[in-house]
């Protein structure tokens, strides 16, 4: 199995692709090849797509498109075939269909949504919403199988000053609570993606992507 | 519910630590790597490593430390010390650093700021502050802003120039005490305090600790996000695991995964 992680210019990959590597070492899935790359093909043909995100989102998505024909290959390979995918942080919320961090910006509208800043009721809490929290379940999902969550559960890693708002309340998997009800993890039908990084977050992510190099949705 | 964030720091010249993690038996106490995996397996929340030679030449060293330890831990990494430029910025997130410092640079040209904000997204970028108390007995408290380990007087309020950065940018603030750093005597409270409250953003209180009494101080009293602490862990004084079960105690919120 071929997993693409796709390179668009948004920071480091290298340990994303380390991550799972090793979740799929640690959960058996030997044969698990994952690959960081900017090539559209490489994307067509993979039979995961994960997409990451640091950063501002009219950037991210600039950096996005700035691929010739990469949301094309993303496209055909998660919408026309079916491929499971992960978006994380701000891959998560180009998943929506506008982001308004500064400007707005046309998002993938897989899952439809704004993406808008934080607003915790409690005014003394810090923007960005940095940090380790726990996460509530809104929803089952494989992605989270075996995974203790709650408040007495495991903690995700979060950095993020905006936060994706589904219009339907079915595409939430979990939020977190920071001053109200952030949205921590979207899925709908083979997409799925987490405002926290897996991929920073240890025990908790490492079984997370586990999971959802298992997938089968 | 987020919780407070325990953060070991780790010196880092020309590519080892200076003074080393004596706690466990590393095979090489001197490998930041080595090190990093220690306070990964401890529970630590997130890492630092603080270059102190920060010189041209060393970069790439710094560097290839940067890009080891990211391959090997999956917890997030804050790396500062001699941060000037958009590219240093560039090069430390591509080696693999979640977090970068920014100390003088910004000091000397807030725009730095701004300008990697944009750029990289102000989640990242962390604007480290030194701090000593320049105000005299019987006067309000006053800090100002010391570059260069606390050799250069800058005349800037370190207040304002928290309020400052915070508004052009920053993600993070991480306020060390000059006054405090090395001993071990604990945060300097008043300032800590008196940066969390002025700003919006999470504020790591930094220098000074000497105990785990110091650290819930710094959450309790000094409102800190998170806690900074280098020699209490690297000399085995006390584990990461004993900070968080005491502040646990002491009623903050952490994050225990066991």
């Amino acid at each position: 199995m071929t997993v693409a992680i796709i390179d668009y210019g948004s920071g480091n990959l290298h340990s994303a692709a380390k991550a799972f590597e090793r979740a799929a070492r640690e959960a058996g899935l030997d044969g698990t090849r994952i690959v960081v790359t900017d090539r559209p093909d490489d994307v067509a043909v993979a039979e995961r797509v994960v997409l990451p995100g640091v950063g501002a989102y009219a950037d991210c998505r600039r950096g996005l498109d700035s691929v010739p024909g990469m949301v094309e290959a993303m496209t055909q390979a998660v919408r026309g075939r079916g491929r499971p995918f992960l978006g994380i942080c701000v891959g998560m919320q180009l998943m929506a269909t506008r982001g308004l961090e500064y400007e707005t910006t046309q998002g993938l509208d897989w899952i439809a949504g704004d993406v808008a800043p934080i607003a915790p009721s409690d005014p003394s809490l810090k923007i960005p919403h940095m940090g380790w929290n726990t996460l509530t379940v809104d929803r089952p999902s494989p992605l989270l199988d075996g995974i203790p969550t709650g408040e007495d559960g495991l903690h995700a890693y979060f950095v993020h000053s905006y936060a994706l708002k589904p219009v339907d309340a079915a595409d939430v998997v979990a939020h977190s609570e920071y001053g109200g009800s952030v949205t921590a993890m979207v899925a709908r039908d083979n997409v799925a993606g987490t405002q926290f990084h897996p991929e920073k977050s240890q025990r908790l992510g490492l079984a997370l992507i586990a999971n959802f190099l298992r997938w089968r949705p | 519910m987020l919780k407070t964030r325990i953060i070991p720091c780790l010196d880092v010249k020309d590519g080892r630590v200076v003074k080393g993690v004596q706690f466990l038996e590393l095979r090489d106490a001197g490998d930041p790597v080595e090190s990093a995996k220690a306070y990964d397996a401890a529970g630590a929340d997130e890492l630092c490593f603080l270059d102190i030679a920060a010189s041209h030449e060393n970069r790439g060293t710094l560097l290839d430390v940067v890009s080891r330890t990211a391959e090997a831990c999956f917890m997030p990494l804050t790396v500062g010390g001699g941060v000037r430029t958009l590219a240093d910025v560039r090069a430390l997130l591509l080696a693999g650093a979640d977090k970068v410092g920014i100390n003088t640079a910004a000091v000397k040209n807030p725009d730095v700021v701004a300008a990697a904000a944009e750029k990289f997204g102000d989640q990242c970028i962390v604007v480290a502050i030194d701090a000593k108390r320049v105000s005299g007995p019987g006067e309000p408290l006053r800090w100002e802003i010391f570059t260069h380990g606390g050799r250069t007087r800058t005349g800037i309020d370190a207040i304002e120039f928290a309020l400052a950065v915070s508004k052009r940018g920053a993600g993070e603030l991480l306020v060390t005490s000059m006054d405090k750093d090395g001993t071990r005597s604990g945060y300097d409270i008043e300032l800590t305090r008196a940066i969390t409250d002025a700003v919006t953003i999470p504020v790591i209180a930094s220098g000074g600790v000497g105990g785990l009494d110091d650290l819930v101080a710094g959450v309790r009293d000094g409102h800190a996000s998170a806690v900074l602490a280098a020699s209490i862990f690297h000399f085995g004084q006390h584990t990461v695991g004993e900070a968080k079960a005491h502040m646990a105690a002491a009623g903050l919120d952490m994050r225990i995964d066991r």
